[in-house]
Order: C-alpha cells, then structure tokens, then sequence
C-alpha cells in the first residue's frame, strides 16, 4: 500500500530533534542535582516555568497608563525606575536595571538588542520572534526608518529618530505618547490604547 | 547583574569618546559597527561586573563603569538615509572608551 504523507507541505520541527547540546547537557545535569539535593523540586521548577511564559505586555500597560494619569508617577518612572516599579508592588530584582525612554512631538525611541535579545521581559514578557530575528536586529540600527515604515510607523517631518542597542545591564522600555483625544481618560481604559509593540516603539498608540 | 561599588567613571556627560577598534575574541559587548566610532557621553549608568570576563566564569572584578553613549546615525553609516538628527544610543563599557581624538 502506498502510504503518502505530504511532508514537505505539512512538516513541522520538531522542538527536541537532534542529540542535546551541551549547554543543555549542562542544564539538565544541573536540574536533576538541584532537585535530588533538595535546593528545588520539579513543581517549582515548573511552576517557574509557567510564570515566565504566561507573563505578558499588562504590567508594561498598567505602569504606563500610570505615568500618562499620575505627573508624579510619571517622572519617578523616568527618573528612578526602580523605585517607581516598587511603589507599585513590581520588584526587578537584580538580573538588571531598567530605563525609561520617552517618546516626545520631536523623538520617537525604539528599543532592540544588536548582540542578543535582551529585552524587559519583566514588563513585557518574552519578546516576539521578530525582535530575537537578525534581521530586526541587524536592519534596525541601520535603516530604522525603514524598518517602522515596515511596521506601519509613520513618523512626521522633524521627528528624530532615537534607536537604542540594549548590550549591556540595562533594559530599555518606551513611554509612548499618550493620544489627543484620551486625555480625561482613566487609567483601566487607557490600557487599552497601549500595545506591546508601543513600548517596544515599533507601533504608536492612536 | 546589579549595579556594584567601582572606581569614579572617567568620562562626564557631555564628553566625546572613541570606541577601541581592537579585535574582539570571544564574548563581547562592544557591537562591531561602533568600534573606532566617536560618540558622546550621554549618561554614567555606574559600575557593573565586565560581562565580558562573566562569560568564562571570572568574577568580573573590578566592576567597570557603564556609560550610554550617544551616536550620530550619519557617522556611523555612510549611506544613511534618515535624518541627519537621527541617533543611535549603545551601552559601552569604560574598558573600551578611550578620549575622542577629534
């Protein structure tokens, strides 16, 4: 019998084919001695796991929505980001420090990582794949215009473009422009008006 | 990482510096398209263990100062398109800042 499957149409990888590498020989070696020396357990682990994954652009959302209701708010979460983020229960830890740039009517920002990915996971979650890609990467600092057109970015004449290569202990986020005509709005719904991408400064809220 | 106690940065605000355009082997934070390129100080973020010695699992001591250093878009490519004002912002370590000499 001849038995078909269209694989080139349908093929998919598979996230585990091939031997392990040896990072993830390393890690694996790791984990079971964590957990057979009683530091972690599987379920922590895991649930650890889940937290990461499930994270995603709302708490980046909410702490801006803040900063466009909340003057005072606002220039701590320029100034001392850390110390902005704490007053509203979100603790950065110490894998990195976060900064604040804010798009204004004569800059607009936009974040990437040349060398990497490094990205405010914290606020954001994981980043897409586009931002991980080498060409986001690669293109971005030298045709950002470009790049935003690609995306849907108009920029007005006399807008200076500001890109910024995260290599090093910082993570950058973008405090977009809040539009016109949300002004009287209260925070819950602004959240709305602010995407991902808007604090990545690929998109702009309208 | 966290920021650490080091020693006081040696470039302010406001002062033109050149990246080092020594070869790079193994991990290394200083992007290729800004070596041997003058920027300008923009802001001391303090000092941080060198990820470039973290890598191999050293300590990364003594802790180096961190700068955000500002570029112009035109400098650096010589076909950019963009705005003349346009601007590229990249971390550096000091260990790669040396003073501008133009």
């Amino acid at each position: 019998m001849h038995d078909h499957h269209d694989h080139d149409l349908t093929f998919q990888a598979d996230h585990d084919t091939g031997p392990a590498s040896p990072y993830e020989v390393l890690e694996h070696a790791i984990r079971e001695l964590l957990v057979e020396k009683g530091v972690l357990t599987n379920a922590e682990i895991s649930e650890h796991i889940d937290k990461m994954a499930t994270r995603n652009e709302t708490l980046g959302a909410k702490v801006t929505a803040r900063a466009w209701t909340d003057p005072e708010f606002k220039q701590r979460y320029l100034n001392d980001t850390r110390a902005a983020l704490a007053s509203m229960d979100i603790d950065i830890g110490d894998m990195a420090e976060y900064r604040v740039v804010e798009n204004t009517p004569r800059i607009h920002n936009v974040i990437i990582c040349t060398l990497c990915s490094c990205y405010p996971k914290l606020l954001l979650g994981y980043p897409p794949s586009w931002y991980k890609s080498v060409t986001y990467r690669s293109r971005t600092v030298r045709e950002p215009r470009a790049v935003l057109q690609e995306f849907g970015v108009e920029l007005p004449d006399g807008v200076e473009v500001r890109v910024h290569d995260s290599t090093a202990d910082l993570r950058y986020i973008v405090l977009p422009m809040q539009p016109e005509e949300t002004t009287d709005w209260p925070a819950e719904k602004l959240m709305a008006k602010i995407s991902r991408d808007s604090l990545i400064g690929t998109s702009i809220p309208t | 990482m966290t920021m650490q106690t080091g020693a006081a940065p040696k470039f302010q605000p406001g002062e033109r510096v050149r990246v080092d355009s020594r070869p790079a082997l193994g991990h290394c934070r200083a992007p290729l398209f800004i070596r041997g390129q003058t920027g300008t100080v923009v802001t001391v973020h303090g000092t941080f263990r060198d990820p470039e010695r973290l890598a191999y699992h050293q300590p990364g001591l003594p802790p180096q100062n961190l700068y955000k250093i500002r570029f112009k878009q035109t400098d650096l490519w010589l076909d950019y398109t963009g705005s003349p004002n346009d601007e590229l912002e990249v971390d550096v370590y000091e260990n790669w800042l040396l003073p501008a000499t133009n």
